[in-house]
């Protein structure tokens, strides 16, 4: 699955393990992720996050 | 003042803004100052790190003048792109024009809608990539949200010296320079401060940035951050300090922050400090409204168990406690736990309103809130005394 990164801080949203800290399920694709799902560690967005 | 000198030929020549009150606007407390630091590295290529907040452009220039002709700087870092650093930037490119700015890819589209249309000749650097002034090899290391994404460390292995901007500073006004000349109790006080209300929310990448360095087993010998004081004789020290911190270890502490509107809810977080005080906690009692939160924030880093209690009014929290609520809502405090308590006259509400705010801080609290209808007697005081000496045992 692909790994997207954030372009504000450069967190990188890994699939495999998910996002813990807003109940993401490992396993999660970051297409399927909710809209309203914002970058743990800066707080931006879906849409400011680009493919790695 | 004149510039100091950090190591050969490096040099500190920044500013010392004595007066300075608040940070980040009104937010933060700076009861002590702070200084904007900027080093010279008189090197075959002149080189600047970082500048001062703009209103000091004029004492930055001066320090250089002492050292160099400022048109002779050839290169400029800019490791953090915040105004009071890259504030005199402008300045420092009129007199060298032909600088080159060394900075991250985030730091260099942040620099460009700050001084739109400078034109400034930007070379974007990354993790691993090293620039010879010379001597010496500057390396970078990309640091994102520590404590924007923009910021960098730079780092002198000739010299064992990280200059890693605002991580491990202080607001600290002083005329001396480094930890061995200043008091290490305010120091220590003043980085711990600087931590809580600044870098608490990144404390997860606080640990991993500690681990990156030391897996790149470079030696630190001196650590020059962007305000307050040089750690030369302690850098170990604050290192160990910020992993602690990050890493949400605590002490046998508390605190009993509160508020009151006749007296009553005063009463009860007298009595509940009394019981958690006698079974050995160290406690710290904090009236909201005769202080100032971001002081009592600093706490937390030893604190373990956060105690909050207000009267309800309007069925709600008294709203002097919002600004701190929400600052830790903001803050994230690392493995933290509360309790909550508070006196009402017919409806209550405070008690829940607070607990919601903490649960939202990431503050879990004890299921059982303490509620004191109208003024606590002498039994209600006596159940405040030993929920208390209850809540000790959390510890």
């Amino acid at each position: 699955m692909e790994q997207w990164e954030c372009n504000a801080c450069g967190y990188i949203y890994d699939p495999a393990e998910g996002d813990d800290s807003a109940g993401i399920a490992p396993g999660t694709p970051f297409e399927d992720l909710p809209d309203d799902w914002v970058c743990p560690v800066c707080g931006v967005g879906k849409e400011e996050f680009t493919k790695v | 003042m004149k510039p100091v000198l950090l190591k050969e030929g490096i040099y500190w020549v920044g500013a010392v803004d004595w007066d300075l009150r608040y940070f980040h606007g009104p937010i933060y407390t700076t009861h002590r100052g702070t200084t904007y630091n900027s080093y010279l590295i008189a090197d075959d290529h002149l080189t600047l790190v970082d500048a001062v907040y703009a209103p000091f452009a004029g004492e930055l220039i001066g320090r250089i003048k002492a050292v160099a002709d400022p048109s002779r700087i050839e290169n400029v870092i800019v490791n953090h792109i915040e105004t009071d650093h890259a504030g005199a930037l402008p300045e420092i490119m009129k007199l060298a024009p032909g600088a080159k700015i060394y900075c991250s890819a985030r730091a260099r589209d942040g620099l460009q809608k700050h001084f739109p249309g400078a034109g400034w000749d930007y070379r974007v650097v990354k993790t691993g990539m090293e620039l010879s002034t010379g001597r010496r090899t500057l390396t970078f290391v990309e640091a994102p949200m520590l404590h924007w994404p923009d910021s960098m460390f730079t780092y002198i292995p000739q010299e064992a010296l990280l200059l890693p901007n605002d991580a491990f500073g202080q607001h600290l006004a002083s005329s001396s320079r480094f930890d061995d000349e200043v008091d290490g109790h305010v120091l220590m006080e003043e980085a711990a401060k600087y931590y809580a209300n600044i870098l608490y929310p990144v404390s997860r990448l606080v640990l991993k940035k500690l681990a990156e360095l030391e897996g790149m087993n470079i030696p630190v010998e001196m650590i020059a951050p962007s305000h307050g004081i040089i750690w030369r004789s302690r850098s170990s020290r604050i290192v160990e300090a910020y992993r602690r911190w990050a890493a949400g270890e605590w002490e046998r502490k508390s605190l009993v922050v509160y508020e009151t509107m006749w007296g009553s809810t005063m009463l009860m977080a007298r009595a509940i400090a009394e019981g958690l005080s006698d079974q050995g906690v160290a406690t710290k009692l904090y009236r909201i409204s005769a202080g100032d939160y971001s002081d009592i924030i600093k706490e937390l880093l030893e604190a373990r168990l956060l105690v909050v209690g207000s009267s309800t009014i309007h069925r709600h929290f008294i709203a002097s406690l919002a600004p701190f609520l929400d600052s830790l809502a903001c803050l994230q405090p690392v493995n933290r736990i509360g309790a909550v308590f508070g006196s009402y006259g017919w409806s209550k509400g405070a008690a829940q309103a607070v607990t919601e705010r903490l649960k939202q801080a990431g503050i879990e609290t004890v299921p059982e809130s303490l509620e004191v209808l109208w003024i606590p007697d002498q039994d209600d005081r006596q159940r405040c005394y030993q929920w208390g000496g209850s809540l000790a045992g959390l510890l």
